[in-house]
């Protein structure tokens, strides 16, 4: 027992070092090549940087929307409202969303609203919504900025990201990268 | 063909792709053959054993096994409490994150020393730096207990009558060196180049392009994330786990995620049957392992791709499935996917709220961790399916009206007993504890997050996520109390090191037994006819001992909806 523990403490100390500083150390090392060092990818807007891969909350008419958060995109304590489907209180905040979005784009029938518009993300942070999300807002985003539909068109085009290698996964938009390029357009 | 579903079936085949080529590499690690890596492991083991004063040849038996494995488990459970109780005032803490609680310190040690990781901090405000790297440490060890455990068995039966299994420090060092340390390596900087930090910078406070501010927590998360999935430890860098944007950023960081948890649990099936050179058995457990597998993914990927019809009725377009709770870039279809990977093999790790899936996707996530032996946990996922072997052996020798055997060895009385013990320890610790805190609401109904029978669910799904040393959890239940804390953390420790021993007491009591050669009336436990039996087994004791609570959480809400 006691040469047990002696031997288990100097492994310890060993697979310490080896875990705690080799290890790590080699992969920062290796993220030095990856994109911004491995400090997280970054988009940069009106001398400002954004993260690309984390959500901002967008409220104006005049950019476009992404998922409603549980934490209000606090992306230093990400969270989701972890609400079961049967909940009923849960169950009438959906249906808010869904007339405060009909309220606020008026052209749109209910039956159009994508379900991504009205849940809330995992991460409270959702960088992303679906391409039929971004086309629902096309008519209050052309109104408010007084430009043609079929620009807008072109630009969820131009920055709709395809499923991974063409066959993998969900289409999407990145609504920051999205409404960035909405305000160059101007 | 639909992309979401394309996605999940190629993350499967992958996964079994590379898993028949590492099972063999495994299998030569642990029988000490020459491996192509040798140049570099080899000198670096020897220094490596030299400085922990290890003989790796010396030959253990099975409880000399079992002793060290505690007592380097214990030295952990020490220096972690130590750690995690002054990080706040150590280095490596730019953000100022405060120490632990002694119940919280004690929960979140025990949690990652027997490689679950029930979270009940969250990991952008609760943990230093430092706290982190000790965490990361702990999935390393954690994983390397259990795979050694699991080799011990493996030696039980490769040869005819012994006593000597093999050195507990030798499997164990190269469970971290050869197996974890490489792989972990690769899927790190795969993660760093999808855009998972990798930086001590603290948090970046930042000006949305809408013109309010917005802080964001970063760290070293790429290099955590991998060990936490290689490792089938399941514990997130930040907050959400792998559905954070950071830890998760792409639909192939997803892939990668997913195909890393999966691999050595899928490896450990193949190196059992090269080790032993019974590669039929290793088909047969795959095979009835997966066929679970699938029973309980197929209903979840559906059901989370139809969606809540409590909103459909609201007349919205829900074509994109049950988003509440789900990312964007990931999609309904490999969020359900992972839901059940991660709740039969001990990751954990969620990349969607489990707590937001369709009721009876909710019961399937139980119901794998309540089986928790379909692939199950790197190591310990044979071991638990070890027990439903002999379990079913001695239900197939009574049968046929046979002495039971298992590879030439006679299954008596003492090992039934220890073979029912665990798998009765199981559904009694789930079963007791939810039942405990549902008899106190002050510490149960007080800290759930929805009402009715959901709220049993989260109770349940706490406990049964302690028991299986899963760490997912039905994340709206408020866990961190001192009631939550304790009383996971006790069944954590029951529920990790039993089922490590009693699975290797019975494989080195009948490594000690005498061989009896097979002949034509030896029951062949390597057909598909076993299968079948070892499945039924496991289908009875968790309907027998599971179906009344599933009855009055998933299932009654399932009711409620529909």
């Amino acid at each position: 027992m006691k040469n047990n523990l002696i031997i288990g403490i100097r492994m310890t100390v060993v697979l310490l070092v080896l875990f705690m500083v080799i290890y790590p150390l080699s992969v920062w090392t290796v993220a030095q090549l990856a994109p911004n060092n491995g400090e997280g990818e970054v988009v940069v807007y009106k001398q400002n940087k954004g993260y690309s891969n984390i959500g901002q909350n967008f409220t104006a008419d005049k950019y476009f929307w992404g998922r409603p958060s549980a934490v209000d995109y606090n992306a230093a304590g990400s969270g989701a409202s972890n609400k079961g489907a049967s909940n009923e209180e849960y169950l009438a905040v959906v249906q808010g969303r869904i007339d405060t979005f009909l309220l606020k784009n008026p052209t749109v029938k209910k039956l159009d609203v994508p379900i991504d518009l009205v849940t809330a993300s995992a991460s409270g942070l959702d960088p992303n919504i679906s391409v039929a999300s971004t086309k629902v807002q096309i008519t209050r985003v052309q109104k408010t900025r007084k430009i043609s539909s079929e620009k807008l068109n072109s630009l969820i085009d131009a920055n709709t990201e395809h499923p991974f290698l063409g066959i993998f996964g969900p289409t999407k938009v990145n609504v920051l990268k999205l409404n960035i390029a909405l305000d160059q357009l101007n | 063909m639909n992309t979401e579903i394309v996605g999940i079936i190629a993350m499967f085949l992958l996964t079994l792709a590379l898993a028949i080529p590492l099972g063999k590499y495994i299998s030569k690690v642990y029988g000490l053959e020459k491996t192509w890596l040798d140049f570099i492991f080899n000198p670096v083991e020897k220094v490596l054993f030299k400085l922990s004063g290890v003989n790796p040849e010396q030959e253990m038996n099975w409880k000399q096994h079992m002793k060290a494995l505690l007592t380097i488990n214990v030295v952990w459970f020490f220096i972690g409490m130590i750690i995690m109780m002054t990080m706040g005032s150590l280095p490596m803490n730019p953000d100022g994150n405060p120490s632990m609680s002694a119940d919280l310190a004690f929960n979140t040690v025990i949690s990652f020393v027997v490689n679950c990781n029930l979270q009940h901090y969250s990991g952008e405000t609760g943990l230093s730096y430092l706290g982190q790297f000790y965490l990361m440490f702990l999935q390393f060890v954690s994983a390397a207990t259990g795979m050694a455990a699991a080799v011990v068995v493996f030696r039980a039966f490769r040869d005819k009558t012994t006593t000597e299994l093999g050195n507990f420090y030798t499997y164990f060092m190269k469970s971290c060196t050869r197996i974890l340390f490489p792989i972990s390596l690769v899927v790190a900087i795969l993660l760093a180049f999808q855009g998972t930090p990798m930086t001590f910078e603290g948090k970046d406070t930042i000006t949305t392009l809408q013109g309010s501010s917005q802080d964001v927590s970063r760290g070293p998360a790429a290099a955590f994330v991998a060990i936490k999935h290689v490792g089938t430890n399941g514990g997130g860098f930040f907050g959400t786990n792998s559905a954070h944007p950071f830890e998760n950023p792409t639909y192939f960081s997803n892939m990668v995620e997913m195909i890393a948890q999966m691999l050595i649990p899928f490896a450990m099936i193949f190196a059992f049957g090269y080790f032993i050179k019974r590669k039929k058995f290793s088909w047969m457990i795959f095979g009835v392992m997966t066929v679970g597998f699938l029973a309980l993914t197929i209903p979840n990927v559906i059901a989370e791709m139809q969606g809540n019809p409590m909103i459909q009725k609201m007349g919205i377009d829900t074509s994109l499935g049950a988003m509440e709770g789900k990312e964007s870039r990931i999609g309904a279809a490999a969020t359900g996917y992972w839901s059940i990977a991660t709740t039969v093999i001990s990751t954990g790790s969620v990349n969607s709220m489990h707590d937001s899936t369709m009721p009876l996707s909710g019961m399937n996530e139980l119901l794998a961790m309540m089986i928790n032996s379909f692939y199950g946990g790197v190591g310990v996922g044979i071991l638990n399916f070890f027990i439903f072997i002999i379990l079913a052996v001695f239900i197939s020798g009574l049968m046929v009206g046979r002495t039971p055997e298992f590879f030439g060895k006679k299954v008596e009385a003492r090992e039934m007993k220890i073979a029912m013990i665990i798998a009765l320890i199981h559904p009694f610790l789930i079963l007791v504890g939810t039942a405990i805190t549902t008899a106190m609401p002050q510490y149960g109904t007080a800290t759930l997050n929805n009402p009715g029978f959901h709220g049993l669910s989260e109770m349940l799904y706490e406990f049964t996520s302690a028991s299986a040393n899963n760490g997912s959890g039905f994340e709206g239940l408020g866990d961190n109390t001192f009631w939550w804390n304790v009383s996971t953390g006790i069944v954590l420790l029951l529920a990790r090191f039993l089922p490590i021993i009693g699975p290797v007491a019975i494989a080195g009591l009948l490594a000690q037994k005498k061989y009896i050669p097979e002949n034509d009336g030896t029951l062949k436990t390597d057909t598909a006819t076993f299968g079948v039996v070892t499945l039924t087994v496991i289908l009875i004791i968790a309907a027998l001992a599971f179906f009344p609570v599933l009855a009055l959480g998933p299932i009654a809400e399932y009711f409620t909806i529909y």
